[in-house]
């Protein structure tokens, strides 16, 4: 209908020179605007841990850190390149199912019974999916169709039973425990890597298929395909145990109770904790409180450690975004974005520009589920739900200013710190309201339940109101004009 | 060769576990369909917000009925929810209209490009969805009342003397009444009437309605108020028929959406056509034809296997196939839809 492509805000912003709101955003523009919004930031964290405590303000960062890098991810794909990725929960649960693979030591018993059925049925779905190719660049017209239609049918039977046997053979052995093949045993960061190699593997495939669809159409697409992922890891027993999930992975960082039998670690705790310990007169009770500061001190070491490998990855992956994003490959995107027909006619290869840019962001995407996996300690294919692995990132983006790599890092964290946040807050303006109510009655005890919804709303709201009051973000995307 | 009692037997089989149901399920699936097919023709947007639009329309029915039930009054054999559906409507329309003039309407006098309408449907979808859990929870809820079933498996064996039995509920039949009134009281409307005609005119080519004197806000107005009332009627039915669960109304997105993309989006009847094919097609192809073909094949031939094509966990992948083969091969669709640019 309109000749604009995929412009968020610039559309709306261009038109509207005359509301005063935008006019504010343009001139308060100014560089003290990132610096400023990380130390609120950074300050509301540590509120957090004054008030509520360390731990919960460790979890937030932590947490914060993984949707950072998730929406820098989407922000390659939306910001960037103008693709609407509505699957980001597939490509997160990818991510954590690749860690699983790798980190869980093989159940060699599982692999026994029923490997060599399952590398037989890999073998056939190879040779499947190589005739296919072959057809399909050797033959043409209908008799083609028709051929590869028979073929995947004649290799879907053949199939399904040895894959069958298989299945039934690996989830046979000790399901209580095990009943999946296992990983391979690696350390689990290799996984963060692998995590996003195999996210850019289904991204190619997904992007080869659904690239090239206007853009409601891609957002339907991919939000299928992230569906389609999550059912196959929830119903896939015999990969990764399916809903019956897979718990105690091993840890990059050292593990609570180590740490409290370290010689090292209580002389840390002792010194941190000094002047605290030198206000206890009592010597027996001087012990005591020590043992307790070094059993709280082993959870907040790990979670800093975590926060610590977190950062890294964030700093690494955020220089590497600058720095494409900044050279002439991010300014062909961006010239693709703003316009395509223009772009195509000067010699870009719009398709092949969009494929590229949808795998490196889903491989972002990927490497981010891998860690999440990872600092939970487990998979679980059963909580991944697109409210909260999709379309929150996409808030994430939008709030923290799309086209700006910093503003998804901060609408990372804004929006993550906001998600947990409005829950208690939500409880809290319950316990207002209901002050005065009788406790049994049943309006009382419905109005107890709906603490957690309440973030839902909360975040829809946020949603809409940057969406129309400020639609280029917290930190808006840096126009450069030659 | 199988005798005719066998024959007989595999016909009331696949009659009772997948033609009905499907028949049903593809009734739903047409009301949303349309719904988010008007949505699209005529404000040029994928709503994403639909599928809680439809809970909330639900959660609208559900309250009534309950309202109605403590009055003592009910609808006789068939489910109260049916009377509750008029005054669900009215509120659920209500609320989509202001939903559009505090959101959608802002960004449509801009003539913003369709995918922030879609974005602000993600925003608007979260708030619904919200105030659908801030009611009702997230717990299943059952809300059908009245008479069960109209035939009963037993009743149906004893009559005719077969093996298998027919078993068809009363909110299935009900189902396939209510969307043929409802699609063709649709149909008349935008065939015959004059704001029928105004909203096809302003479908198919906005800025020539205009010049003809079309007044798009009565468009939007109507659009909205049609919406509502298609996804509280398939919200209800859908969840008489199985349950009342706000998680499933969103996962309810993506099969409403390949059906009206299927049909051809924009086009009503495309949305009907494309709701039946999508509902089969996720029935058949995650029906384990075991016993069916065991009726029609000598004994010695029988199966092993259950021969499913895919588990029932999988439906989801079929609605998804059927949208990408359908933008892949014909991306207007069956009826050739606007591919709106």
């Amino acid at each position: 209908m309109t000749d604009t492509t995929v412009d968020t805000a610039d559309k709306a912003t261009s038109d509207d020179a005359d509301t005063p709101v935008h006019a504010i955003v343009e001139r308060t523009a100014s560089p003290w605007r990132a610096p400023l919004a990380f130390t609120a930031m950074g300050l509301a964290l540590i509120a957090t841990g004054l008030f509520q405590s360390p731990a919960v303000a460790l979890t937030i960062l932590n947490m914060s850190l993984v949707s950072a890098i998730m929406a820098m991810g989407l922000n390659l794909q939306w910001g960037y390149a103008g693709l609407f990725n509505a699957g980001v929960m597939g490509f997160t649960a990818l991510g954590g199912a690749t860690a699983v693979v790798i980190s869980h030591p093989p159940v060699m018993e599982a692999l026994g019974a029923g490997g060599r059925g399952l590398a037989l049925s890999a073998l056939i779905v190879v040779a499947i999916i190589a005739t296919v190719v072959f057809i399909a660049s050797a033959t043409r017209g209908r008799f083609r169709s028709f051929l590869i239609f028979v073929i995947v049918i004649a290799g879907y039977i053949a199939l399904r039973p040895i894959f069958g046997a298989a299945v039934g053979a690996v989830e046979a052995v000790d399901p209580a425990r095990t009943g999946f093949i296992g990983g391979l045993g690696l350390p689990i960061t290799l996984s963060w890597v692998a995590g996003g190699v195999v996210a850019a593997g289904v991204a190619w495939i997904i992007g080869k298929v659904a690239l090239g669809l206007r853009t409601d159409y891609l957002a339907i697409a991919t939000l299928g395909i992230s569906e389609i992922v999550v059912s196959v890891l929830k119903n896939e027993d015999w990969l990764v145990r399916g809903v019956k999930n897979v718990t105690g992975l091993p840890r990059p960082v050292p593990y609570e109770i180590e740490l409290q039998q370290q010689a090292w670690f209580a002389d840390l705790v002792e010194q941190v904790y000094a002047g605290q310990l030198a206000a206890i007169s009592d010597a027996a009770a001087r012990e005591d409180a020590l043992r307790q500061f070094i059993v709280e001190g082993s959870g907040h070491f790990v979670k800093i450690a975590y926060a610590g490998l977190f950062t890294v990855v964030l700093l690494i992956l955020l220089a590497l975004c600058v720095r494409a994003l900044n050279s002439p490959w991010g300014r062909m995107m961006r010239a693709i974005r703003d316009n395509e027909e223009a772009a195509a006619a000067m010699g870009k290869d719009v398709t092949r520009r969009h494929l590229q840019i949808f795998i490196l962001g889903s491989a972002i995407i990927g490497i981010a589920g891998a860690m999440m996996t990872t600092l939970d300690g487990q998979f679980t294919p059963g909580t991944y739900n697109p409210l909260r692995f999709t379309f929150l990132i996409w808030v994430m983006v939008i709030v923290g200013g799309s086209g700006n790599n910093l503003g998804a890092v901060l609408g990372g964290f804004v929006i993550w710190f906001t998600w947990v946040q409005a829950e208690p807050a939500g409880a809290w303006i319950i316990e207002q309201i209901t002050r005065d109510m009788d406790p049994s009655a049943p309006l009382y005890q419905h109005l107890q339940d709906i603490a957690a919804p309440f973030r839902l709303f909360v975040m829809g709201f946020v949603l809409l109101l940057f969406l129309r009051f400020s639609p280029k973000g917290i930190l808006p995307e840096k126009v450069r004009h030659s | 060769m199988p005798d005719a009692t066998d024959i007989l037997n595999a016909l009331v089989l696949m009659s009772n576990f997948v033609f009905v149901p499907a028949l049903a399920y593809g009734s739903q699936l047409a009301l949303g369909a349309l719904g988010v097919t008007l949505v699209f023709g005529i404000l040029r947007f994928a709503n994403f917000a639909h599928g809680d639009l439809m809970a909330f329309g639900t959660t609208m029915v559900i309250l009534m009925t309950w309202g109605l039930q403590a009055q003592g009054i009910t609808a006789g054999p068939v489910p109260t929810a049916l009377i509750a559906l008029v005054p669900a409507i009215l509120v659920t329309a209500i609320a989509a209209i202001l939903i559009d003039r505090s959101v959608f309407g802002f960004y449509r006098k801009r003539r913003a490009a369709p995918v922030v309408l879609v974005i602000a449907s993600v925003g608007v979808m979260f708030m619904l969805s919200a105030i659908v859990r801030f009611i009702m929870g997230t717990d299943d809820r059952r809300f059908s009342d009245g008479e069960r079933f109209i035939i009963r498996a037993r009743e149906f064996r004893d009559m005719t003397g077969l093996n298998e039995g027919l078993a068809i509920q009363t909110t299935q039949a009900l189902t396939v009444i209510v969307a043929i009134v409802t699609v063709t009281a649709l149909f008349i409307f935008l065939r015959r009437s004059r704001t029928g005609k105004a909203m096809r005119a302003y479908s198919d080519n906005e800025d020539l309605a205009l010049l003809s004197g079309i007044n798009p806000d009565r468009v939007v107005l109507i659009t909205w108020i049609i919406a509502a009332a298609l996804a509280t009627i398939a919200g209800a039915l859908y969840g008489l028929d199985k349950s009342f669960k706000p998680f499933t109304y969103f996962q309810l997105l993506l099969p409403i959406f390949a059906a009206a993309i299927l049909g051809g989006i924009g086009q009503p009847i495309g949305a009907v056509v494309g709701g039946y094919i999508v509902a089969f097609s996720e029935v058949m192809m995650t029906y384990a034809y075991k016993r069916f073909v065991t009726y029609l094949v000598p004994e010695t031939w029988a199966p092993e296997g259950l021969l499913q094509f895919l588990g029932t966990d999988y439906k989801f992948a079929v609605s998804f196939i059927i949208l990408v083969v359908v933008l892949l091969i014909r991306p207007t669709g069956i009826f050739r839809g606007a591919v709106i640019k």
